[in-house]
């Protein structure tokens, strides 16, 4: 297929002496320690002057072999560890694999359940989203961003806090719904910081949007189209920023998002500054689900009727939300015993930084810290 | 005719694990291809939310041999199962409906070809993922899952095939992409060749690292001592 021959990720990297000496071309190393790779990744960059010629991911460095461990821990004994990968939207996780489970056994949360997860998982929604719009701005120079986003996101925080009592990890779902009834004062908890976040968003938009610094490191910087995307598997706020309108809350909707009213932000340009337009959209149209969904969180059980030791039927499922990142889907493979035979989890983060290759090649090599930003990874998720 | 492709293939080598051990429901209608993660269709539409648990409970308190009865997979009938199965006949061992999911297992003679069939002809255009499946006491131990979705038909499937140990498959970079980290990692956990990879290597575990960790035969501490010596400067990394 010649069309595809592009995609070519291996480098002939030569002995570093020769590249030194015989030619203009120069290979440098970035990372695996370094604050703009937003945890352990390393780049091998291979470079012309200050043109990027291609690169080379090494990644593994946090591998922890999360799918080896699921097949030595029940259903239940599993739960916490998917709150691991992506870090910081550990809820999205958890909502995913509790509701595979609960597919595989037949068993459908009941409805006051799923309002909580939809409410969390937006509220999570939110919390990545702003994590990654401060360090992103950070990568590229605005130093301002990071603190308002910080201080922001602290408010989320403070309610897993108080819903679960865990901060990040918050293992806030179980098998068949949710663990914890909501605390006194929940719903106004969620309605002030609704209240309070709308005009921060406005806020952030106000400093970047038209700020002609930000505007000229991320026009037309790590473009990749929609058919590349689609090749290369990219999926979530990226595929979006290139005019898909794609989003699995709307094309296969799972918990209650069917219920709710919201749109789905999409880009023209593919474009570094595109992501951040759709991210930023994406944002407001979670305050607009959370506004509809804190006012009828509906009344009754938060779990459903699950068996104490939980041993799904023998069989397979996939399944996968839509997590802050993109697709996230898990695949359990069940043999009838009470320890998963096969849990593959189907990370975004780490189909997405495939295509950084092909979003740097013919670019600056400042803007590689820009594409390595939008691209919004987590390096507990690309290496499990 | 779900029924002619299944008999020839003895339920070792078959769909391996939906088919064993399970009692057939006498009254379970056949479930269109629907979406998958569809909520409003649970494979048994009469029970209220929250009671199919009753389905696995009986089973639970019973002696061993009996497995959770679950529900039984469906043949899968639609236009395109029977276009690919009138071009490919008996390649197409399998194709059934399990928990509204749909997936076909091929013979993995077929691979590249109806992949790419499947790509250009049944706009499956979006490779979700590619893993595989170890089954040690099988005559062909692994199964490789290709998961597939299509952005105009909103639908994905399963497409299975099975390989004994050290066959190599060829490889659907050529066809998506994507596949390139997908089937690196599945060489890195299994020991999987994909023949026409550009770049066949491990991905997660470093590059002289010996075993493939999700074998069901290699241990969960397990470790390549060697390498940990050697490259750690410690006895061992427990």
């Amino acid at each position: 297929m010649p069309e595809t021959t592009k995609y070519l990720s291996h480098l002939e990297l030569g002995e570093p002496d020769q590249t030194f000496l015989d030619s203009n071309e120069l290979i440098i190393n970035m990372g695996p320690q370094h604050p703009a790779t937003h945890g352990v990744l390393r780049v091998i960059l291979k470079l012309d002057g200050e043109k990027v010629l291609g690169t080379q991911c090494v990644i593994g460095y946090l591998h922890r072999g999360v799918e080896k461990i699921a097949e030595h821990r029940t259903y239940t004994m599993f739960n916490p560890y998917v709150d691991r990968m992506d870090y910081v939207a550990a809820v999205s996780n958890g909502l995913g694999y509790c509701e595979t489970v609960e597919k595989l056994m037949n068993v459908e949360a009941p409805p006051r359940a799923n309002y909580i997860r939809v409410i969390l998982a937006e509220l999570n929604r939110l919390a990545s989203h702003m994590l990654w719009l401060g360090t992103h701005a950070l990568d590229i120079g605005a130093i301002t961003p990071l603190f308002y986003t910080f201080r922001d996101r602290e408010e989320i925080l403070k309610i897993f806090e108080k819903y679960c009592g865990a901060r990040l990890t918050t293992h806030a779902f179980r098998i068949g719904g949710c663990q914890y009834e909501t605390y006194d004062g929940f719903e106004q908890d969620v309605t002030k910081f609704l209240k309070f976040v709308a005009p921060k968003i406005d806020e952030y938009e106000e400093l970047l949007t038209t700020n002609r610094i930000w505007v000229e490191r991320t026009k037309k910087v790590g473009y990749i189209s929609a058919e590349d995307c689609k090749a290369l598997g990219v999926t979530g706020p990226v595929l979006r920023a290139s005019g898909v309108k794609w989003d699995l809350r709307k094309a296969q909707p799972y918990a209650v998002y069917r219920d709710f009213d919201f749109d789905i932000p999409v880009g023209t340009h593919g474009d570094t500054y595109d992501r951040y337009l759709v991210r930023m959209q994406e944002m407001r149209q979670s305050l607009r689900i959370l506004e509809q969904a804190v006012g009828k969180i509906p009344e009754g059980p938060i779990m459903a009727k699950v068996p104490k030791v939980i041993k799904p039927a023998v069989g397979e499922i996939y399944h996968s939300i839509e997590a802050p990142k993109g697709e996230l889907g898990y695949f359990i493979v069940s043999d009838g015993s009470t320890q998963p035979y096969r849990v593959r989890v189907r990370p975004p983060s780490f189909v997405n930084l495939q295509a950084l290759d092909q979003m740097v090649r013919g670019q600056l090599v400042a803007d590689v810290i820009a594409v390595i930003g939008t691209l919004d990874i987590v390096l507990g998720e690309v290496d499990r | 005719m779900a029924d002619e492709t299944k008999a020839p293939a003895p339920p070792p080598s078959g769909e391996p694990k939906d088919s064993q051990g399970k009692p057939n429901p006498p009254s379970v209608e056949p479930v269109p291809a629907k979406k998958p993660g569809d909520p409003a269709a649970p494979a048994n539409p009469g029970a209220p939310p929250g009671s199919p648990g009753k389905v696995a409970a009986p089973a639970h308190h019973e002696a061993a041999p009996a497995k959770p009865a679950g529900p039984a997979a469906n043949p899968w009938n639609s236009e395109m199962i029977s276009r690919l199965k009138m071009q490919y006949g008996s390649g197409i061992r399998e194709a059934s409906v399990y928990l509204s999911q749909s997936y076909m297992v091929l013979d993995s003679s077929l691979i590249p070809e109806l992949l790419q069939v499947l790509r250009d002809q049944e706009q499956f255009d979006y490779c979700v993922d590619i893993t595989a499946l170890h089954y040690p006491e099988k005559e062909k131990p692994f199964e490789v899952i290709w998961i597939l979705y299509s952005f105009a038909r909103n639908e994905r499937i399963r497409v299975k095939t099975e390989i004994s140990d050290g066959q190599v498959l060829p490889s659907s970079f050529p066809i998506w992409p994507t596949a390139n980290w997908l089937e690196r990692e599945v060489y890195d956990m299994f020991g999987i060749r994909f023949d026409g990879h550009p770049d066949m290597k491990r991905i997660l575990l470093p590059e002289d690292w010996k075993g493939h960790p999700l074998r069901k035969d290699y241990g969960i501490i397990q470790q390549d001592n060697e390498w940990v010596q050697i490259n750690l400067g410690i006895e061992s990394g427990q």
